[in-house]
């Protein structure tokens, strides 16, 4: 069996606050193989974005506390690790972009000399060869000219145009993975479409592999390959993109699509809200972090945490209904519950 | 259905200073009939919210007329002009965060309203805010709480009771549901489509989601730069968009399914929404419009009639 490109297995990271220890990661385990797109989705606070600073070393620490689990880059630890076989593991190795471009780029650095800038210092270039290079990636990120742009700062962009920027830097030393947080969620749909679109791309063209975080579950329908579904610190349902989809077996992934107006012509679906909020992570409960919101619940779900069971080929469920005992066990979970399909 | 609000050739102009002026509201017209949900899409900066604000008077209008029932409006709003409009005509803001005063408990933030314009005693006030609480799905205890002691969503309910404790005709929701998470955005729909039918309210529900646009309203308006390029029925905008803007903006709404995603032919349009600042003559989509003519950089196209919808296109 091939080692996969990057493998995470059992990621705890806590944070201490004044108010108690928030356990906001409880155990995380995927991995992606090169070229491919994995969707990490859930809601705010669900621990999807503090899953991959953890990764790449962003978690401040102290408050911040990873207190198991190992992430392996081609089988080799990258948890507190700077650089492997002498390339950096930040910013070579793994690129980075974020939600917010505005805040994550330096307000008086012009943007070419903010891409030269790692490449000066991780790279050995000249400062010629540097600016040269940041200017091409301008250009290959689709910005038009490039060399005019490069010398203007971040308040001369737009906000789709400093998304452009960030993913020039984030790919300017050849990543071999790139994960992208919630890289659209500040932008408007036809400016989205040009980034999701130059991201796919930028794939092709290189056959990087992409994390994707996200809240929204049609990015991820245009994007991934593999979805991991993560709710309260854990992800509930892993599987490809077809299966999560259109055969969705934890509770909450239903009911997620059935909170979302369908945008079928004939069809059109009453919204059916989760009820409630997601649970407190200071106290998770014991059980099953959904047992209170879940239309299905039993009592097992409530006094013991669910594993993950295989519910097809490399699809899996965090939930009791898939235990291989339960009678119950549907191939595809319907709304059910309360109230009449 | 007779007609609750007329917009007719309404601007919205900010001065910049030398010379220099936003077109945030074009020349719009259009009605709004009585217990009608009008959505309003487009990208920021289209002059969604500004246009949602001028109706209420929060803003002035630079020219154009905008009625409501028999009356005109005035152009400008004085404090007897908004003891007299603001019951009926309220506003639901996007950011259920930062539009609720941190300092002040739910119940007063909620009895503010019939407290200056003098509807009720303190008491009755009281009593009506514990019974707006549980109208959105809170308890009325918690009117002693502070904002910060709740969720978005919660906090957007809460936003929800101030404006119709008041009793309005007609609410503009601006983006009511753009800070919240999926789940969640489906309660606050649930609920505002509850009360809009229970109360017979009239609403302009401004939003960028198009499928919740599409699930919420009657009619879909759709602007671009300031200008209302298409209106209609909801399912002929979404389905059989005529203008061009319109085509992108729908064929660039992801959808929660992979096949239809996969089959999807790459879609997006090349460049950015223009700045707002002194526009030129002709259509403002002209410059990014796969279909663009020369006539169309000459002249201003205005809405014509294109079987139920209204579209502002020189190719119609």
């Amino acid at each position: 069996m091939t080692t996969p490109l990057l493998q995470v297995s059992d990621l705890h990271v806590e944070f201490d606050t004044y108010g108690g220890t928030v356990k906001a990661v409880r155990g995380v385990d995927f991995s992606i193989e090169a070229g491919r797109t994995l969707a990490i989705v859930g809601e705010s606070g669900c621990g999807k974005s503090v899953t991959v600073q953890a990764m790449m070393g962003l978690i401040p620490m102290p408050p911040g506390r990873i207190t198991r689990g190992e992430a392996r880059l081609r089988g080799e630890n990258i948890l507190g690790v700077s650089s492997l076989g002498g390339r950096e593991v930040r910013g070579a190795e793994i690129g980075m972009i974020f939600q917010d471009p505005m805040s994550s780029l330096n307000p008086t650095m012009s943007i070419g000399d903010q891409i030269a800038e790692p490449l000066i210092v991780h790279r050995g270039y000249s400062q010629a060869q540097a600016r040269a290079r940041a200017v091409a990636l301008l250009d290959m990120v689709r910005i038009p000219e490039a060399s005019r742009r490069a010398r203007q700062y971040p308040f001369e962009f737009s906000g789709g145009m400093l998304q452009r920027a960030m993913i020039a830097m984030a790919i300017s030393c050849k990543p071999t993975l790139l994960i992208a947080d919630e890289p659209t969620t500040a932008l408007d749909v036809t400016i989205q479409a040009q980034i999701l679109d130059l991201l796919r791309d930028l794939q092709n063209e290189t056959g990087m592999a992409l994390i994707l975080i996200t809240h929204d579950l049609g990015v991820v329908a245009r994007m991934a390959d593999e979805v991991a579904v993560m709710y309260a610190g854990r992800i509930v349902e892993y599987g490809s993109v077809e299966d999560v989809f259109y055969r969705s077996s934890h509770p909450y992934t239903v009911g997620l699509k059935a909170a979302m107006p369908s945008n079928d012509p004939e069809r059109q679906h009453e919204l059916r809200p989760i009820e409630g909020s997601p649970p407190d992570l200071f106290s998770p409960p014991v059980g099953c972090a959904y047992a209170a919101r879940c239309p299905h619940s039993m009592q097992i779900c409530r006094q013991q945490p669910a594993g993950l069971f295989g519910v097809g080929e490399a699809h899996l469920a965090r939930c009791w209904l898939q235990h291989p005992a339960s009678p119950h066990r549907p191939a595809g979970l319907t709304l059910g519950g309360h109230g009449h399909e | 259905m007779s007609e609750l609000i007329r917009i007719r050739s309404l601007c919205k102009l900010f001065d910049l200073g030398h010379g220099q002026r936003v077109h945030a509201v074009d020349n719009i017209s259009f009605d709004i009939a009585e217990r009608e949900i009008v959505g309003l899409v487009g990208e920021s900066g289209s002059g969604k919210s500004t246009l949602g604000k001028t109706l209420l008077g929060l803003h002035d209008k630079t020219s154009g007329e905008v009625q409501y029932r028999d009356e005109i409006l005035p152009a400008r709003y004085h404090s007897a002009d908004y003891r007299r409009y603001a019951r009926r005509m309220q506003m639901i803001f996007q950011d259920p965060y930062s539009s609720l005063n941190p300092r002040m408990t739910v119940g007063e933030i909620i009895a503010e309203g019939p407290r200056l314009h003098g509807m009720m005693t303190a008491a009755q006030a009281r009593e009506a805010s514990g019974e707006w609480l549980r109208r959105v799905g809170l308890h009325p205890d918690h009117m002693s709480r502070y904002p910060h002691e709740f969720s978005g969503g919660q906090r957007q309910r809460i936003g929800i009771a101030r404006a119709l404790i008041l009793e309005p005709e007609f609410v503009v929701c601006d983006e009511p549901i753009s800070a919240l998470d999926v789940s969640v955005q489906a309660q606050v729909v649930n609920l505002l489509s509850e009360l809009q039918e229970s109360l017979g309210l009239t609403l302009l529900f401004i939003a960028h989601d198009l499928s919740m646009v599409r699930y919420v309203s009657d009619r879909m308006a759709v602007m671009y730069l300031g200008a209302l390029v298409e209106i209609g029925p909801v399912d002929a905008v979404y389905f059989q968009p005529r203008h061009p803007y319109t085509q992108v903006l729908v064929a660039s709404n992801p959808e929660p399914d992979p096949q239809s995603e996969r089959q999807r032919v790459s879609t997006s349009i090349r460049g950015e929404i223009p700045s707002p600042v002194n526009v030129p003559e002709g259509c403002r989509f002209a410059g990014r419009c796969p279909k663009a003519m020369d006539v169309c950089r000459r002249s201003t196209p205005t809405l014509k009639p294109v079987e139920d919808s209204l579209v502002a296109c020189h190719l119609y």
